[in-house]
């Protein structure tokens, strides 16, 4: 089974980066883009028998951190 | 007096806090990541600068997990005294022995230069040899200083008396310019600048030298 994790800084926490992304967009003349949030994927490969209980205790104990951070999980 | 200070792969600030430590009158073990347990009878652990694992994932959040982290965040949990600077802020915040989390700097930018630190509160073991409202000088060098906590733990923070040290300028965003906190109990301490940076006439100044004096003798073993 694979899973994708996608972590972005939850809403209400600064992304800097997404707004730089969002200031050089508008330089470049795209000037449509009302806002850039800048986030991870992590593409997991699992054996057999794991969980989608499995994926999310790896979100919460490691791969994101709640703190700032939200996670959502794709099974594929 | 018995210090430990951690050495991660990537940590590069960990021979200067043992310096300061030695400085203050403590005998210094470099304790290795792969270290399951600290040396006996250590009274205080610091955990240094530096990019441990590379800052992979998010900046101490490899660290945090390391068997050397397991055995920091017990000595903490049974009342330990402990220091993190900077990178090892970052770790303890992920550890989850201090609260928030250090984020990119609002400017983006990788800042090092001395700024102005107010102290906060002179109510620590680590700041008592300051009066708080004191301004000193104390070099910061991070990417990823900008403090971020919730509104109800920053509250809890500033209601608690636990901001150690705030910034006169806010360099990187950090909410209510906080540049440094203490744990509950008042015996870990974070800060993003770095004291034993300032620790030296060779320095070009001395003013981080008051928190590592003032530990002397006042950390006892957990």
């Amino acid at each position: 089974m694979k899973a994708r994790v996608h972590v972005m800084l939850k809403n209400g926490v600064l992304d800097p980066q997404g707004e730089a992304v969002r200031h050089a967009l508008g330089a470049l003349g795209f000037d449509k883009v009302e806002g850039v949030r800048q986030g991870k994927v992590i593409d997991l490969d699992l054996a057999d028998g794991a969980t989608e209980a499995d994926v999310t205790a790896m979100c919460e104990k490691l791969l994101a951190n709640t703190v700032i951070e939200s996670y959502s999980i794709e099974l594929q | 007096m018995k210090a430990a200070v951690v050495v991660f792969p990537g940590s590069n600030c960990d021979r200067d806090l043992a310096v300061a430590f030695e400085q203050a009158g403590f005998d210094v073990s470099m304790v290795w990541h792969k270290d399951s347990a600290l040396p006996e009878g250590v009274d205080i652990v610091g955990v240094p600068g530096g990019f441990s694992y590379g800052d992979y994932l998010r900046c101490g959040a490899i660290a945090a997990q390391s068997p050397i982290c397991k055995a920091v965040v017990a000595h903490a949990d049974r009342g330990g005294y402990a220091i993190g600077v900077c990178n090892g802020f970052q770790i303890l915040t992920e550890t989850g022995v201090l609260p928030g989390a250090l984020l990119r700097n609002a400017g983006l930018k990788y800042i090092c230069r001395t700024v102005d630190l107010k102290v906060a509160t002179s109510e620590s073991v680590f700041t008592q040899g300051y009066n708080a409202g004191d301004v000193i000088g104390v070099p910061i060098a991070h990417h990823d200083g900008n403090y971020f906590a919730d509104a109800e733990t920053v509250k809890a923070l500033q209601d608690q008396d636990r901001v150690a040290f705030t910034y006169t300028n806010n360099p990187n965003g950090s909410v209510a310019d906080i540049a440094g906190i203490l744990s509950d109990n008042r015996r870990v301490l974070g800060m993003m600048p770095h004291p034993e940076r300032a620790a030296d006439e060779g320095h070009g100044g001395t003013d981080g030298t008051a928190v590592f004096r003032a530990l002397a003798g006042m950390v006892t073993a957990a």
